[in-house]
């Protein structure tokens, strides 16, 4: 990383001199500077009305970057170790899907771990590609899916040899990081592709003592979520591309589903950010990891909580862990950890990232003071005082299910379909999604087989609490499934 | 030299007193300290530039937050103070024979020191041996506590910056926690006579309200607060502060007062409609 590089921000700088400029506008947004809304500009502030801007010639254009935001992706490049950046402003599923359509097209086949966020798999619906799933380990104890085992990853490429890629979520939302230098060892060796969703891993680039980031590991492209931890405004993101890839053709690619109104307001968050980061990250992320270390030796201190790390680490599918994350089993204080999500918000104003049956994940920040997580540690104290059970049985304890894939997703996804309550589709192929959001994770997708054991994830996930989507039906009462 | 300190009571009062000189101006971790002398009101105490004590009226404050509670229970042997640094509601405490320890939590340090050196008047009790000093953030030390403490008095800043935590429901269930089964807490409530500061209090009050059986608020007269009208909360486990209050027992310990009385005590719990009406509205 070139430190005098890191210092500019093209965007910004441009931004700036733009205001300075005065322009008249005559074009696009018609709100003109925040003239045209005043309710809005009175709401958001005139300082950000006014940066809210449309490409122009000394803007730069994000279809086609020739000046400042062509400088900016540079920039950006040297401060993640990539050959390059691209600035991404319809959030990282953008990204995870700009990822996936690079490598494959109908037909072709891409090796994942069934765990990966929606967009991955919403990537596979409408490019038509072909999932392999390699089964992650699952933490028996916890509950929760882990990383991808390089003997899992042979294993696939052995059965798979034509597969064009892999893709690697990196870490998972829990923290959990695989072994991916040696996955990329093993890829490249069968000239496989490796693309990994490092949505929640920004800070591996930045900060010291992090696991390895996928550049480093020299991964193929990378989707970075800059606004997750880095500081950037939501829906804003980092697409990297490492030596095996072309860029320019990525963005072609991009360009197929991305805005061409990219917006100035995100993007130039993502040039502040990134020079933050770069400047600042060290200390940044060291104080991220001392109050996160700090509140999971407090979490466990109050007991029947279980705040994990690096411990959980097996040299396979937990190769490595994020010290930044702070995810906390909640099953023996007797509450699924949906529960716990909600009592935090209801009941003591805190909101948690999500909880799923048997964790909550809080996301530690340098944003955060050390008062807060005072509050949160009291919080769960009381949680546990005031709603905790000694009765743990009839607590559902798993939270991966190995799909039964019948059909590809995009064939399923597009197929004639009917709808039928959930309880009755057992052995049906699934025509649609179905999740607990957050995490986003579909317990089924589009072309799987419909089994018992989901179903009764589904209504105990539903009894708990949990925010499900992905169906037609709003209600999730009722499921497409491919009419046979 | 026309030097002025003024807080601004709302978006549309301010309230200025008259500064002789300034004594001290400190940048702590936590916030600003700053100490003035006034003819008006004798030494001054600000954080953050709101304003904390002056010497002509802080006996209003420390008299309301101490002997209210330990006239309802003349038998409070063990106390927590959470805040309070400038050190006037130990030296009330300190005016008990029967109190035997008093555990003082303060998150900042430095507004001991200064208080030390500047507010004699106030800090004089700090070095006494029944004081146990801890500089920490109050939620965090009460939190491990379970069944200790016979009375909690919360002497804290405002609801924004250091004291946010002071009025959150995780606090006052800890509080609870800490307390054993005849346990009182008094908390400075805030006042309800501009807008912005009501809403804090009652979302205290109603916070305690689900903690503690007994919950019930009173009222003091405090010049250089905003309104001048000042409320705290009573909560407690067993006893209700005026049905419980043996007036004779507390007068019999000869506490001479500037402030508060037993009759005031009793007085101090009947509160003005606008302020009853706001309790129930929750």
């Amino acid at each position: 990383m070139n430190i005098l590089l890191q210092q500019k921000a093209p965007i910004h700088e441009a931004l700036q001199r733009h205001k300075l400029n005065r322009v008249v506008p005559f074009d696009v947004p018609g709100h003109k500077g925040g003239r045209g809304n005043k309710e809005l500009t009175d709401f958001l502030g005139e300082k950000c009305l006014k940066l809210d801007v449309n490409s122009m010639k000394p803007l730069d254009n994000l279809t086609h970057p020739v000046s400042v935001i062509k400088e900016a992706e540079e920039i950006a490049a040297d401060a993640f170790g990539a050959k390059a950046a691209l600035f991404i402003v319809n959030g990282t599923t953008a990204s995870v899907q700009g990822m996936v359509m690079s490598v494959c097209k109908a037909g072709d086949k891409i090796i994942m771990p069934r765990n990966v966020h929606r967009s991955a798999i919403n990537a596979l619906v409408v490019c038509g590609a072909v999932p392999v799933y390699v089964n992650p380990g699952v933490n028996k104890n916890l509950g929760i899916p882990l990383g991808m085992s390089v003997i899992e990853v042979e294993k696939a490429i052995k059965e798979n040899p034509e597969a064009k890629a892999i893709l690697v979520n990196n870490p998972t939302y829990y923290g959990i990081c695989s072994n991916l230098r040696e996955i990329v060892r093993v890829a490249h060796r069968h000239n496989i592709k490796v693309l990994v969703d490092e949505a929640h891993g920004t800070h591996f680039y930045f900060g010291e003592n992090m696991p390895v980031s996928a550049m480093a590991a020299g991964a193929d492209m990378a989707a970075v979520s800059m606004h997750k931890t880095g500081g950037s405004l939501t829906q804003s993101s980092f697409l990297l591309c490492g030596e095996g890839v072309n860029p320019d053709y990525v963005r072609q690619i991009i360009n197929l589903t991305q805005t061409t109104s990219g917006s100035y307001l995100l993007m130039v968050s993502l040039d502040i950010a990134r020079k933050n980061l770069s400047l600042k990250g060290k200390e940044i992320f060291k104080k991220t990891v001392e109050l996160a270390k700090y509140a999971r030796g407090e979490i466990n201190k109050l007991g029947g909580y279980y705040a994990f790390a690096e411990e959980i680490m097996d040299g396979d599918t937990t190769y490595d862990f994020d010290p930044t994350k702070l995810s906390v089993h909640t099953r023996k204080v007797g509450l699924a950890g949906v529960e716990v999500y909600d009592l935090l918000r209801d009941e003591y104003g805190i909101q948690v990232e999500f909880g799923d049956i048997s964790n909550f994940l809080a996301i530690v920040s340098a944003g955060d003071r050390e008062f807060e997580i005072e509050r949160l540690i009291a919080s769960l104290s009381e949680i546990k005082r005031l709603y905790g059970k000694d009765d743990i049985s009839g607590m559902l304890d798993h939270e991966y299910i190995n799909p039964d894939v019948a059909m590809i997703p995009q064939k399923a996804f597009y197929s004639v379909k009917k709808s039928l309550p959930i309880q009755d589709s057992i052995g049906e192929i699934c025509g649609e999604f179905v999740m607990c959001y957050p995490p986003g994770i579909p317990i089924l997708a589009p072309g799987e087989r419909i089994t018992e054991e989901v179903i009764q994830y589904i209504q105990y996930a539903k009894e708990k609490g949990s925010f499900l989507t992905g169906t037609e039906d709003m209600n999730v009462e009722n499921i497409n499934v491919v009419l046979r | 030299m026309d030097l002025w300190y003024t807080e601004q009571h709302s978006k549309y009062a301010q309230f200025s007193i008259k500064i002789d000189r300034q004594l001290a101006s400190v940048k702590s971790d936590f916030q600003r300290i700053d100490v003035f002398e006034s003819k008006g009101f004798g030494r001054i105490l600000t954080l953050d530039g709101y304003l904390m004590v002056t010497e002509k009226d802080e006996f209003i404050y420390h008299d309301m937050i101490t002997h209210i509670p330990m006239a309802t229970n003349p038998n409070i042997r063990k106390v927590l103070v959470i805040g309070a640094g400038d050190g006037g509601t130990v030296r009330e405490l300190l005016r008990y024979e029967t109190i035997e320890h008093i555990d003082m939590v303060e998150i900042d340090e430095d507004v001991v020191k200064v208080c030390k050196e500047f507010l004699p008047f106030t800090a004089c009790g700090l070095e006494d041996e029944r004081v146990h000093l801890y500089f920490e953030d109050g939620l965090k030390f009460v939190r491990r506590k379970e069944g200790e403490y016979d009375l909690i008095l919360v002497d804290s800043t405002d609801p924004f910056g250091p004291g946010e935590g002071l009025f959150t429901k995780e606090f006052y269930g800890n509080c609870y926690k800490a307390l054993n089964e005849t346990g009182i807490l008094v908390n400075q409530h805030e006042s309800v006579y501009y807008e912005s500061y009501a809403v804090s209090m009652k979302r205290a009050h109603q916070r305690i309200k689900e903690c503690f059986p007994i919950a019930k608020v009173y009222q003091a007269h405090i010049p250089t607060y905003p309104s001048g009208h000042w409320l705290f909360g009573f909560a407690s486990k067993k006893y209700d502060p005026i049905q419980d209050l043996d007036t004779g027992r507390w007068n019999e310990l000869g506490i001479k007062t500037k402030y508060y009385n037993t009759d005031l005590h009793i007085g101090a719990f009947a509160l003005p409609n606008y302020v009853k009406e706001q309790l129930e509205d929750e």
